[in-house]
């Protein structure tokens, strides 16, 4: 009886190590990352796929649970919003990389460059002359409706005539293969230190998987962060002073801010260690102070300068607004960047490459219906069920209606908000992510991912070849934002 | 170095002192009470603790119902500021703050510290086997120091850490000199008393070898106030802090830049010329409160010429009264997209 049952098991574990990692994995109707169709490997992904299949389950396994504690222990973390108790928790990491081959990159690069040209010449010009306001190319009632929009700052030029530095579009493919872009988050996008992280994750826990994989390394970024904040400096004589500007380490991306200012060898500093004194920012040190000439900020427009935002903000620095108009000081981002990330901005992305580019779009936008449009607004509400509606100035997955899995009582109450508000509202076809073998309970399974690649504005613009692949780790979701359940992933370009 | 990095580092230190110091005097304290509180006498031993760490007020008023909840009120209460808890955690909450300046090890020890005293594991340990508790504590704040001393930087940093440990050390041991005031005076007197506390500080050994003879307030107060040979002497700290100060401002020590320098330099030669005949005609009490007054004007004086810098602003900048609650709850709506 006994050895019947060990035989038996014995069998099953056979059968468990016989079974190659990747064998049975359905793609499914979906564009997959790795598979042209079942049992149908891309050539891109050939070596790394074999790679893993050499190894046992177990193996994999105990080597994805060593990412887990590399990144535990590193204090790689983020912050639970709205939890008073501060709860840090690690952003979910898939060892299977996301694959990206040298000539869709080259699209994808030339796209995105052509893209932020655009938009910071469309903030150039919405807080000059509105040129493009005058020659009907944006209404200008969606400029003054943007949430984010600072018509007290026309006229005013910024250093470089730089507006957005660091650009972190949010990419996705649909079923046809086509590359979208999705958002561009032009006001403090984040995420790029798990960019670099998850590289180093995977290169420790899995160093055989790059043996001969041609991927282009990511870890310049840091020195092109530092290269363009030193561009954008409004003083010429000598090394000009850098600093990260956090709210504090209660933010959800504090491990991000200490891991940049480190890795630029800048300081991180606070809104209290900042004074502002005839103008001119300083920092307080047990030196004294010392003249600030670039600040790399991660707080929102708002909460920067109580004199003039804000006033019960203690966590931004009084005077800066002051300094910063009489051309003392660089921000990076530049302040009122958000008009042109708002969604219903984004609608006219398009139409500015072409306006001020004479150029056709090489990414395109997905679809987009305007709720203050009344022919949108009437197909928007005639097709909720189909339609993804997202708030126009919300970001992190919040706000956001998926007509084709909301219940009834959901779809009324947008269907009431955007009567209510539609400058706020716009409609999107639900785009079925591309989707990525991922890891899921020991066995691969498809899981829909996104891309966001990093783009730094300075004297030139540079992308680090590679971004943040999220992935949502719930079976079917679409939504890969890190507070509603999603992981994330390295992202591999590869060289020629 | 900034100034709230400076300003982070020495708190950081100053709270696992204080949580160390703390764990000392808890742990004598209740060995005392096996002896001598049989009798109901839990008050009579329980209350000049809680009166030398300044907090009975707010135990009143948190337990109105008597004496009962002091272990708890002192360890593991988070209502309390100065509990070992709420010091290990305000430790923590600095060192996460200045992260990117600790080493990789430092961060590790005083995370598993803080991770330690919120356990039920610790919890546990406090109901059944406090003894335990506290050895765990107490190795945990040696390996802390052990740490920081072995990976640190003799830099600028480094000075500040020594800073908060020193001063914070010289504030409790004039606190634990303190104790007998508050006590009954035929308890105040015994040399029972007088050994708890050289065991609240470590020094029992140390003292012995050097002063044989009974234990009594004179002499525990000589040693504890002047002995420059022993690292918990309120002489030996000063000493420290006057050596810090000077290091870090570059001057040479004997004279003075700032205010902190000058006030540590007075404190150090009063405590070097100084004679227990004096200290006996003020009375212990006299002039351990006004030691402490000097101690503390010494901490802020530090934190105006390092951390505020008021010789270079005008003002001070406008921070308006905001509970800490309510700027975790910016820092954390800040939206990172």
């Amino acid at each position: 009886m006994l050895s019947r049952h060990l035989a038996h098991a014995m069998l099953k574990r056979l059968e468990v190590h016989a079974r190659l990692m990747f064998q049975g994995y359905e793609p499914g109707k979906f564009y997959d990352e790795m598979f042209s169709s079942a049992g149908e490997v891309r050539t891109s992904c050939s070596d790394v796929l074999e790679k893993f299949e050499k190894m046992t389950d177990d193996e994999f396994e105990r080597r994805r649970a060593a990412c887990d504690e590399h990144f535990l222990r590193q204090g790689v973390t983020f912050t639970v919003y709205h939890d008073d108790r501060g709860t840090e928790r690690i952003f979910p990491f898939d060892p299977v990389p996301r694959i990206i081959p040298a000539d869709e990159w080259e699209n994808l690069e030339a796209g995105l460059t052509q893209r932020i040209i655009a938009l910071n010449l469309f903030l150039h010009d919405i807080y000059h002359d509105q040129q493009i306001v005058k020659d009907g190319v944006v209404p200008q009632y969606h400029i003054d409706g943007a949430k984010h929009y600072r018509p007290e700052f026309r006229g005013m030029d910024v250093p470089g005539d730089i507006y957005i530095h660091i650009c972190g579009s949010d990419l996705i493919r649909g079923d046809d293969g086509q590359f979208y872009v999705l958002e561009d988050n032009g006001r403090c996008p984040s995420g790029a230190s798990y960019l670099l992280e998850n590289r180093n994750a995977l290169k420790r826990a899995f160093p055989e998987i790059f043996s001969g994989s041609r991927v282009r390394p990511v870890d310049t970024y840091p020195t092109e962060l530092r290269k363009m904040l030193h561009h954008v400096s409004p003083h010429r004589e000598g090394d000009p002073v850098c600093v990260l500007l956090t709210p504090g380490c209660y933010n959800s991306a504090y491990f991000e801010h200490c891991y940049l200012a480190r890795e630029m060898g800048i300081e991180i500093v606070e809104g209290r260690d900042l004074v502002v004194v005839d103008d001119f920012v300083y920092m307080r040190t047990t030196k004294g102070l010392v003249r600030v000439d670039v600040i790399y900020r991660r707080i929102d427009d708002d909460f920067i300068d109580p004199t003039v935002f804000r006033k019960d903000s203690v966590l931004g620095v009084p005077g800066l607004m002051r300094a910063y108009r009489a051309g003392n000081v660089a921000l990076a981002n530049a302040v009122g960047t958000g008009v042109a990330d708002d969604k219903v901005i984004y609608r006219f992305v398009p139409d500015m490459i072409r306006y001020y580019l004479s150029q056709e779009p090489i990414l395109p936008n997905v679809p987009t219906y305007l709720a203050s449009e009344d022919e949108d607004r009437k197909f928007m509400l005639d097709h909720l069920p189909e339609l993804v509606v997202k708030a126009a100035n919300e970001s992190g997955g919040y706000g956001m209606l998926m007509g084709p899995t909301a219940t009834k009582a959901e779809l009324e109450e947008f269907r009431k908000r955007i009567e209510a508000d539609p400058r706020n509202y716009i409609g999107q076809p639900v785009v079925s992510l591309s989707r990525c073998p991922t890891s899921c309970d020991g066995m691969m399974a498809g899981r829909h991912v996104d891309l966001r690649p990093y783009i730094i504005y300075g004297s030139e613009v540079k992308i680090v070849p590679g971004g943040l692949t999220r992935v949502a780790l719930r079976e079917g979701s679409l939504v890969v934002n890190s507070s509603q359940g999603g992981g994330s992933k390295d992202t591999w370009v590869l060289r020629d | 170095m900034l100034s709230r990095v400076a300003n982070s580092l020495y708190w950081m230190v100053r709270y696992i002192e204080r949580a160390d110091n703390l764990a000392r005097l808890i742990e004598v304290n209740e060995r005392v009470l096996l002896d001598f509180g049989s009798d109901g006498r839990e008050e009579t031993f329980w209350r000049p603790i809680i009166a030398s760490t300044g907090d009975e007020e707010l135990y009143f008023e948190l337990n109105p119902e008597g004496l009962g909840s002091v272990v708890h009120f002192l360890t593991s209460d988070r209502r309390n500021p100065n509990s070992i808890a709420s010091c290990i955690a305000q430790g923590r909450e600095n060192a996460r703050m200045v992260r990117d300046q600790l080493s990789e090890s430092l961060w590790e020890e005083i995370n598993s510290l803080y991770l330690f005293v919120n356990s039920d594991a610790s919890q546990r340990m406090l109901q059944s086997n406090r003894a335990d508790y506290f050895s765990a504590l107490r190795r945990g704040t040696f390996c802390f120091h052990g740490i920081a001393s072995g990976t640190t930087l003799r830099g600028e940093a480094w000075a500040f850490m020594e800073l908060g440990r020193y001063l914070e050390r010289a504030d409790k041991t004039t606190r634990f000199l303190d104790v007998a005031h508050f006590l009954p005076p035929e308890y105040a007197d015994s040399s029972d008393h007088w050994i708890s506390i050289l065991k609240s500080c470590g020094a029992l050994d140390a003292y012995r070898s050097l002063k044989p003879g009974p234990v009594d307030r004179s002499g525990v107060a000589e040693f504890l106030l002047f002995e420059k040979s022993f690292p918990r002497s309120v002489a030996y700290c000063f000493d420290r802090i006057d050596e810090c100060l000077h290091r870090i401002s570059g001057t040479p020590r004997g004279g003075y830049e700032n205010s902190a320098e000058r006030l540590a330099g007075k404190l150090v030669s009063e405590l070097s010329y100084g004679t227990l005949e004096e200290v006996m005609e003020k009375g212990l009490h006299a002039y351990l409160d006004q030691l402490q007054s000097g101690i503390n004007d010494v901490g802020g004086e530090v934190f105006d010429t390092y951390v505020l810098l008021p010789d270079q602003l005008e003002t001070t900048p406008a921070v308006e009264v905001t509970t800490v609650s309510a700027v975790a709850a910016w820092q954390m709506e800040q939206e990172q997209q």
